[in-house]
């Protein structure tokens, strides 16, 4: 059952064209990998399908964009909420200058969650996000004192403590060392029993890994102004996508003929 | 017992499932308006400073011909025979910014250089706040220095030179001292901001540091070194109390630097000092001058932004 | 391949070792290094030399009676009392009236407003211009502004305050907006990532860690109205003032202006009083700054 699509969507930054046509569903309780080369839009559309690209000047998005059936760009939606129910975590581990403690408790507080124990919701991110047993005696301290690893974890408890039902992660472990990367990996897979996760990334195998299902995406430049613009090339099963492609584009990415 | 149960497809735990508004939020708008206002209301101090130097300099015109003010050569504004020509304001004003920047300049740049090039970095913690120390201290205290010591002890007892009681050298000197740390700090971060890769390109040519310095980070830097310069003019063009203090009351065209002279701003801080009724020639006097001095820093400080941005562009 | 001819043989071209011509122990290199040395120092000795005078000076009458006494035409028995008390409580009101519009103005232009529109780079570049206006200016503008609104006697704390505070408003502005454009903008997307809105970003993480620059720059700013006095003297300032100020509309004095009219004046042991004065100024200045550095190194966030 999906619960984001996009129709014929087409991201702008001005009036260059970041990406276009990109029309797929997002499915329930799966992970889904975007790929592909770079500048290929994958980030971009991520980003907008929980209207973080609004922050940036001259961001636009033409078709449609649905969340639970409504459209998210809908003029009298709410894009704070939208936020608020399809969570990001960032490339680079981004914790607030707070301790460990406020990281987590700042998100329900803001959007005006009156938990009937902070503490327990603070215990329940943290050891959904698998960082309980190694914060737990040191929940006052900095954020900034854990390591890459523990920072991105905590990052995602953070986003966890708001209930979300989806979590965006922009390669998520672009910055962290393969140990640290692949405790992330077990943590998606398991978190995926409760949220839809949507992840963008470089590392091929890495979707390969965990992703259910995994769209490739390539840039295709434009005569008239040299740009390249981002397109879907081939949406399907993981195992269909790195077996046996459709494309021979999707063919030559994976078998890395380029990259 | 989970706080964070019921996840995961379409919203079942009672919230509501729609993305519009959940509250209108008015205590925020209210907050963006009064920051709003706040920004706004400095646009309305630059308006109240024209109409309120306007009113009195129009007031002023209609009295004096401009052309007589601009270029007259006798400043005598509260004599029964009275004459207004700025002219003796405006050369007095020259003699101390010039013999101001003479001094600071030349130290500023070199303590600029010295600190961005050449200094080991504990030096620089020791140092730098030698220059905020002088940039701290208070113009009115300047002024008495350059009164007592500069003018009285080392020019007229230990140097025996042929000057009165005040002097447009010694206010002027005082004045490049105090100016010295705008010049220098705003240098500074110029000549910082040059990439370091360009001094190890240099370096690796085989330039000595002398020759990095003054070939290659100077120039780079000389968009945001002139915005300095020019800073310092406007501080200098702008200055009270140590001219009010130092310079001397008299006005008359300045020839030789040991003499008197009365500054623009001399001449507002001696005029308000007296009575001047609010409407009187006297009082739209002030305003006269007060604009002129207003237009001329305007003026000097477009041309520095000017330079910053243009080095800003570069890096 | 052709071998280069052009550039001739490449003969050896002696050691490497010992002090070239032109290295870092040439002549001019070491001349231009004592040249920079030569300028420090220049700032390094008019410093002392004027720390030292003053104090010189001033340290016959540096006793408490100084501090208690109100100025008076005998110079045995003057003191500096209205003065110091003066200062501060003009300083005091001046933060009053500065700090909220400052920070709220800094606060709108640098997270709120959209730079694109003409009229937001009209207000920036009008805050440039405003910073560098001289003191006096801002004195006539009260005097100015004070006349057109009937006010007769000009010279009430509420005045110097009101002159001050438009002086280093400019100031406060670009220091808040500096602090603020500090803070990395990733807290901000983590931030708004949550659900936050923008507003409670701004108040709840960004804020927040801008404080110590705000402060330290705010301490700053007002260290350097407590040494004005042109905008003062504008306002009628200098008046003989024999007893302590009661409140915004009493008259007043602040320790500046007392040193401006002891300076003037023509026997000597004024001016020792002007440079006892002096040292008390610079002592406050000192611990205000001192106050401004130390929050700084204690609380500013390194990111």
């Amino acid at each position: 059952m999906s619960v984001i699509t996009a129709s014929n969507v087409d991201v702008f930054y001005g009036k260059f064209r970041a990406v276009t046509g990109v029309t797929m569903d997002f499915n329930a309780n799966e992970i889904t990998a975007l790929i592909g080369p770079s500048g290929c839009g994958k980030s971009t559309l991520l980003r907008s399908l929980n209207r973080m690209n609004d922050l940036v000047d001259g961001a636009h998005v033409t078709g449609e964009i649905t969340f639970n059936g409504e459209n998210i760009y809908a003029p009298d939606v709410d894009a704070i909420e939208v936020r608020r129910r399809i969570g990001m975590v960032f490339q680079k581990p981004n914790p607030f200058p707070k301790s460990i403690y406020d990281n987590i408790a700042y998100g329900p507080k803001v959007i005006g969650m009156k938990p009937s124990s902070m503490d327990d919701l603070v215990e329940e991110a943290l050891t959904r996000a698998a960082l309980w047993d190694e914060v737990k005696d040191k929940l006052k301290q900095s954020a900034f004192g854990l390591s890459g690893g523990q920072q991105q974890r905590l990052c995602i408890a953070r986003t966890i403590a708001v209930k979300p039902e989806v979590i965006l992660m922009d390669e998520p472990c672009s910055a962290l060392d393969p140990i640290a990367t692949m405790r992330i990996e077990d943590l998606m897979v398991e978190l995926k029993q409760d949220y839809t996760i949507i992840i963008v990334t470089h590392n091929m195998q890495q979707a390969a890994r965990v992703a259910d299902k995994t769209a490739f995406f390539t840039a295709l430049p434009d005569e008239t102004t040299g740009n390249r613009t981002g397109v879907l090339v081939e949406y399907n099963e993981t195992t269909k996508i790195f077996e046996n492609p459709d494309d021979q584009r999707t063919e030559d990415y994976i078998s890395g003929r380029f990259g | 017992m989970s706080t964070l149960t019921t996840q995961g497809g379409p919203a079942k735990s009672g919230r509501p499932s729609g993305l519009s508004q959940q509250s209108p939020r008015y205590g925020e708008k209210a907050v963006y308006l009064i920051l709003r206002i706040s920004a706004w209301l400095t646009v309305l101090i630059t308006a109240a400073i024209l109409v309120a130097f306007a009113i009195p300099s129009i007031e002023f015109f209609q009295q004096v011909p401009v052309l007589d003010f601009l270029f007259g050569d006798r400043w005598a504004p509260r004599f029964a025979n009275s004459s207004f020509g700025v002219l003796p304001l405006v050369t007095a004003t020259a003699w101390t910014t010039v013999i101001a920047l003479s001094v600071a300049v030349p130290f500023g740049l070199g303590a600029a250089i010295f600190l961005s090039e050449y200094a080991h970095p504990r030096l620089r913690k020791v140092l730098k706040p030698v220059l905020e120390i002088l940039a701290g201290i208070p113009t009115v205290v300047y002024g008495y220095f350059a009164l007592t010591f500069v003018q009285t002890t080392v020019f007229r007892e230990w140097l025996k030179l042929p000057t009165e009681a005040f002097s447009v050298l010694a206010a002027g000197i005082v004045m490049g001292v105090m100016i010295i740390p705008t010049i220098a700090s705003i240098s500074e971060d110029a000549m910082s901001s040059v990439p370091q890769a360009m001094r190890q390109g240099s370096a690796a040519l085989g330039a000595n540091r002398m020759q990095t310095t003054l070939r290659v980070v100077f120039p780079a830097a000389l968009s945001g070194i002139i915005a300095a310069v020019v800073l310092g003019i406007s501080r200098a063009v702008g200055e009270t109390m140590i001219v009010a203090i130092a310079a001397g009351q008299q006005a008359r065209i300045v020839g030789n630097p040991l003499e008197q002279g009365q500054t623009m701003t001399g001449f507002i801080a001696n005029a308000a000092l007296g009575d001047s009724r609010v409407g009187s020639l006297e009082y739209d006097t002030l305003y006269a001058v007060g604009l002129l001095l207003f237009i001329l820093t305007l003026i000097i400080n477009w041309i520095s932004i000017a330079f910053v941005r243009r080095f800003r562009e570069v890096y | 391949m052709k071998p280069f001819t052009s550039i001739g043989k490449i003969a050896a071209q002696g050691s490497v070792r010992g002090r070239a011509k032109g290295g870092e122990y040439s002549p001019k290199s070491i001349a231009f290094l004592l040249i920079l040395w030569a300028s420090l120092a220049l700032a390094f000795a008019f410093l002392i030399t004027l720390i030292v005078t003053t104090f010189i000076e001033g340290s016959p009458r540096l006793n408490s009676m100084l501090l208690t006494e109100f100025p008076a035409s005998r110079p045995t028995q003057a003191g500096a009392r209205p003065a110091i008390l003066g200062s501060m409580m003009v300083i005091a009101f001046t933060a009053l009236f500065t700090l909220p519009l400052g920070i709220a103005a800094g606060i709108h232009l640098e997270a709120f407003s959209d730079r694109k529109k003409w009229w937001n780079r009209v207000i920036e570049l009008n805050v440039q211009n405003l910073a560098a206006v001289p003191s006096i200016v801002y004195g006539l503008l009260t005097l100015g502004a004070l006349s057109a609104l009937g006010v007769k006697d000009k010279n009430i704390v509420a005045a110097g305050a009101m002159a001050l505070s438009l002086l280093i408003l400019p100031v406060i502005i670009i220091v808040t907006r500096e602090s603020i454009r500090a803070v990395p903008d990733e807290i901000r997307q983590g931030s708004l990532a949550l659900g936050a809105t923008p507003l409670q970003t701004l108040f709840r993480q960004i804020l927040p860690s801008s404080v110590p620059g705000i402060a330290t720059g705010s301490i700053l700013a007002l260290s350097r109205a407590l040494g004005e006095a042109a905008p003062l003297l504008i306002l009628g300032a200098l008046v003989f003032v024999s007893f302590d100020p009661n409140g915004l509309l009493s008259g007043y004095t602040t320790l500046p202006i007392q040193i401006f009219n002891w300076t003037g004046r023509p026997q000597e042991e004024f001016h020792i009083l002007a440079a006892a004065a002096s040292i008390v100024l610079l002592a406050l200045l000192l611990a205000m700054n001192a106050i401004a550095i130390v929050i700084r190194n204690r609380f500013q966030k390194r990111w």
